[in-house]
């Protein structure tokens, strides 16, 4: 049986001894979700995710678009420029916007209404080709997002559900949850509304309930999955369970996709968000 | 102040979602007169997907079975037994058996059949031979921890059950569509989604029922 | 063919701790292509690591390692500026060397 590490040194010749269990210095992995398998790999250290965050942090602060501006003054929901704890709060209505946005989708605006970036040119550049091939190298939107969901490292997840657009966009997640559809009849619920299920040998989270046995995964994205060698966010993760499901591809920030994502941190409220995580 | 008015909303959104559940609440009712079918929500269905490869829009448009078990999920109620069996009774009367009578093929062909989670998805290359997806959600082959659990365990299924007509029919309407038997069943319907072929399905049986099948072993 | 890296050295308490992100496909040697053959065996071998001209870390690799293999470890006796350097040859004989300065 293959063996599969992640590039955990075994040296026959150190010169200086090494110890390469980390707390991932920056990562903060206080979870409340003791004991489980995620938390023992990110005890671990060594996260390629790292060079994802500081790479996000670089575009971030970079002045760029017409308006030669950086995106430092973006609002994701509680100010211009605030950034801790603001992707705890996401997805959120927006009165700019008149939209429920996620972190993406907000990071889209602030890309068109600060830096000036024409539609046509994010549809293009952002919109048509957001996710990296497996290995690949992730995408300028996805490191932005890597960026400002880590300022939210180790804080409560606490999804907002004060406005009616909130509310809505929470039952409308819970229908597409519970809505089967496609040659299998597949839903969501159909693999994540029990406890103590697996497919082949993947332990499959309940996110049918806030007690469900792993509801708080979503406190996890956005993750490194080491099969996917790349780092990917919940936009990724709900296109890549469709495909699964075997219905049509959902658009690239499209109201079902940030529908559901409120449905999901509805359902891990409290949880504290380990991003971004390493998993398998 | 700020830790007060956070409570009262929560407090309030979770009393509106309860209402929203049982019929009353802030969503319009749809046209089916429960909250489920809803204008914002057919609105969401409608703009947020693209075809792709394989998978058309069409794939979110629900058949009768899909629509009433989904919307009584979301309710949280159970579905009410005069639909149910209608529904059983429709799926049943279209199930396709063998034209020559045959049921079973090769169960070693069966076994690769089970272990295969391929096809329909928009990455599968149409008119290639999809997998039956077995292994996903059912044990079939003793001490093998990477099988699912979703499904009933099948360890043993011909062993326990004989091979009599009438069991090795009703498997084939199992695997053809286990809606006739559970209108919600949350099986994929292998044989009328034509997913598998007719000798697909019959190397499945076989790997069910030939005793020298791993899973009768 | 190319084998970029991405690399990082920071001071970290009282040691310097160095993140290393490589391309590699690590291929074990045991997989087959879609036509039934073998693919070859593809991987690291040797990794060597330095500090300013001093090995500071050696690894032997097989084909346990798994593709873009992310390495970090840390060693005492390093100061801000310094040089760090990450080479690596594989089975094949292919190279790759990144370098960076310890913030």
């Amino acid at each position: 049986m293959k063996k599969r590490f992640i590039g955990i040194a075994i040296s026959a010749a150190a010169t200086t001894s090494f110890y390469a269990l980390t707390l991932g210095v920056g990562l903060t992995p206080t979870v409340a979700h003791a004991d489980s398998y995620i938390d023992m790999l990110n005890q671990m250290g060594g996260n390629p995710a790292e060079f994802n965050v500081s790479a996000g942090e670089k575009l971030f602060k970079e002045k760029r678009g017409p308006n030669h501006k950086s995106l430092e003054t973006c609002d994701f929901g509680l100010g211009p420029g605030v950034l801790k704890g603001a992707y705890a709060q996401l997805p959120r209505y927006f009165a700019d916007t008149g939209k429920v946005q996620d972190v993406e989708s907000r990071l889209v605006t602030c890309m068109e209404t600060i830096q000036g970036f024409s539609k046509e040119q994010i549809e293009k550049d952002v919109l048509k080709d957001p996710f990296a091939k497996n290995g690949g190298n992730a995408t300028d939107i996805v490191n932005l997002a890597a960026y400002v969901a880590h300022q939210s490292d180790g804080m409560p997840m606490e999804v907002p559900q004060n406005t009616p657009q909130e509310k809505l966009s929470f039952e409308n997640g819970k229908k597409f949850f519970w809505y089967r559809a496609g040659p299998y009849n597949f839903s969501c619920a159909t693999c994540h509304a029990e406890n103590d299920k697996q497919i082949k040998i993947s332990k499959l989270p309940n996110l049918s309930t806030p007690d469900g046995e792993k509801a708080w995964v979503a406190a996890t994205w956005p993750a490194y999955p080491d099969s996917q060698g790349v780092v990917r966010t919940l936009e990724w993760r709900m296109n890549d369970c469709m495909r699964q499901q075997r219905i049509a591809e959902p658009k690239y920030l499209s109201q079902v996709v940030i529908d559901l994502e409120t449905y999901m941190g509805v359902m891990a409220k409290g949880h504290k968000i380990l991003t971004p995580s390493f998993k398998r | 102040m700020k830790r007060i008015a956070l409570f009262s909303a929560m407090a309030l959104s979770i009393g509106l979602m309860g209402c929203a559940s049982n019929g009353g609440g802030m969503a319009s009712a749809g046209e089916d007169g429960s909250t489920y079918m809803t204008k914002s929500f057919k609105e969401v269905i409608a703009t947020s997907f693209q075809a792709k490869g394989s998978a058309g829009l069409d794939r979110l448009v629900q058949t009768e079975a899909q629509h009433e078990c989904s919307k009584y999920d979301y309710l949280g109620k159970p579905l009410p037994k005069d639909i149910a069996a209608r529904i059983e009774k429709d799926h049943y009367s279209k199930v396709v058996y063998p034209a020559d009578g045959q049921y079973f093929g090769d169960w070693k062909a069966g076994l690769k059949i089970a272990e295969d989670g391929k096809g329909m998805t928009w990455n599968d290359k149409p008119g290639t031979p999809n997998g039956g997806n077995c292994i996903n959600c059912h044990q079939m082959i003793p001490n093998n921890p990477s099988q699912g659990n979703l499904g009933p365990s099948l360890i043993g299924y011909g062993k326990t059950r004989g091979n009599s007509e009438q069991i090795v029919k009703y498997t084939w309407a199992r695997i053809y569509d286990s809606t006739s038997f559970n209108a919600c069943s949350q099986m994929p319907p292998l044989g009328a989604s034509h997913a598998l072929t007719q000798q697909q399905m019959k190397d499945i049986m076989a790997l069910l029922f030939d005793p020298n099948s791993p899973v009768n072993k | 063919m190319a084998y970029p890296m991405r690399m990082r050295a920071n001071i970290e308490g009282d040691a310097v701790v160095v993140r290393v992100l490589m391309t590699h496909p690590e291929e074990t040697g045991l997989l087959k292509d879609k036509e039934g053959k073998i693919i070859p065996a593809h991987f690291i071998q040797t990794v060597t690591c330095k500090n300013n001209d001093k090995t500071v870390l050696t690894c032997d690799w097989g084909t346990a390692i798994s593709k873009n293999p992310f390495l970090e470890f840390r060693f005492k006796g390093g100061k801000s500026g310094d040089k760090v350097t990450v080479s690596w040859i594989d089975n094949k004989g292919d190279t790759s060397t990144a370098d960076t300065t310890v913030s």
